[in-house]
């Protein structure tokens, strides 16, 4: 039995059903808790957006026109609340640009390097890159987008959708290389 | 030679930066030929289509553990709606009664939908005073006007929520292409008598319509199928 799309549960959502709204958030509640856990740092935070990412949908509804997928759509509100809500932190002075990049000091490949475990490795090194090489890779391979979509979430042109893969990509082989793997690339 | 070899090194360059999206499922097919054919070709390429697979994989691990949100979140987020409905109850829905009893109706048996002119402009100037009746707040045991010549058809029983207006009621009568004819009803509760169709109806289709009518709360506050 086919479940009902999230075009149509979006279509009730604006009728005000809150019956769709549930089945919508149990749908994809726990992947936007990861994509906004993955700027904020912050489980506490996290929830909290998520809340406001979902409140948000509840409201505009009505207005959503099935441009992009809908799990797209919701992607694009977390990532503009979350950077939103980095940027009102009192205690960090929050600029995309510089934030890009930051690397996550917690992750040093050396000290992972102790654990001899690649694969372990390979995640560390992924936890350690930059936000702005973090948020592309996430999309791409954790939240299955296409070139596309990403463009539209991020909001950068499609080839820089590519360049910015690119890059981010040969961070992590260097990260890796630095911690000993090296991986033949580039 | 030399501008061949270029040719071949973006090309090379384009299939490599395609390659993530080849893992992850989302390239056109027209793409996903083209990395695939040079895949098939080119060892180097499929090496490195591998380390591609290796960080897919492991970029799932990782935010695999991240864990997932409280039942807080879920909670805070339904006291929000509910306290934003109460502040402003579904201002921003768009109510498009017309689309989904089109949708509704498209499912039955023809029948004939329209109405005689005469009985119908009569009906629009009843159904003008008894919207009035309905929005009047004051004492509604005082039973309205009717419809004398609406006698048969498939009729209903409704009493119309607090806070629908007038143009929402008309809206509503509208797109069902219903007509109050008698209210309010002796029988008190500010009921009102509403013709569905000129012909009655078969029980199935009309508890259809009269869920379907039912679903929508704002306007309604009851409705029952009626002789």
């Amino acid at each position: 039995m086919q479940s009902t799309s999230d075009e149509v549960l979006i279509g009730r959502i604006a009728n005000g059903d809150r019956l769709a709204m549930q089945v919508l958030y149990a749908r994809h509640h726990v992947r936007v808790f990861r994509f906004v856990l993955r700027y904020v740092r912050d489980e506490a935070m996290a929830e909290d957006l998520i809340s406001e990412v979902f409140l948000d949908v509840w409201r505009q509804a009505g207005r959503f026109e099935g441009r992009s997928s809908v799990s797209t759509w919701l992607l694009a509100i977390a990532r503009f609340k979350s950077l939103s809500a980095l940027r009102r932190r009192p205690d960090e002075e929050f600029d995309e640009d510089s934030a890009a990049a930051i690397e996550d000091e917690a992750d040093d490949p050396e000290r992972v390097l102790e654990k001899k475990d690649k694969s372990a490795l390979i995640r560390q090194c992924l936890a350690g890159l930059s936000a702005q090489h973090r948020e592309i890779v996430d999309l791409v391979y954790y939240h299955d987008k296409s070139v596309e979509e990403v463009a539209q979430i991020v909001g950068i042109p499609e080839n820089t959708v590519k360049t910015r893969m690119f890059y981010a990509r040969k961070r992590l082989a260097e990260l890796l290389k630095a911690a000993g793997i090296e991986r033949g690339w580039p | 030679m030399n501008t061949i070899n270029k040719q071949k090194e973006t090309e090379c360059h384009d299939l490599e930066a395609l390659l993530p999206w080849h893992a992850n499922g989302t390239l056109n097919r027209r793409d996903a030929e083209r990395v695939e054919h040079a895949l098939a070709s080119d060892a180097d390429l499929a090496r490195r289509y591998r380390l591609v697979r290796e960080e897919l994989a492991e970029t799932i691990h990782l935010n695999e553990t991240l864990g997932a949100p409280s039942a807080r979140a879920m909670e805070k987020l339904f006291a929000a709606i509910d306290a934003e409905e109460a502040r402003s109850p579904r201002r921003r829905r768009s109510f498009d009664p017309a689309r989904r009893i089109s949708e509704l109706l498209s499912g039955f048996a023809p029948r004939t939908l329209a109405w005689s002119a005469a009985v119908a402009a009569l009906a629009i100037v009843v159904q003008s005073a008894i919207i009035g009746t309905v929005l009047w707040k004051g004492d509604v045991s005082t039973p309205g006007p009717k419809l004398a010549s609406v006698s048969r058809g498939a009729f209903a029983v409704i009493r119309f929520a607090p806070q629908a207006t007038a143009t929402e009621i008309t809206n509503f009568l509208g797109a069902y292409k219903a007509t109050v004819v008698e209210g309010p009803l002796r029988s008190g509760g500010g009921l009102y008598r509403i013709r569905l169709g000129e012909n009655q109806l078969p029980p199935a289709d009309m508890g259809k319509v009269i869920r379907q009518m039912q679903d929508e709360s704002r306007i309604v506050g009851f409705i029952a199928a009626a002789d």
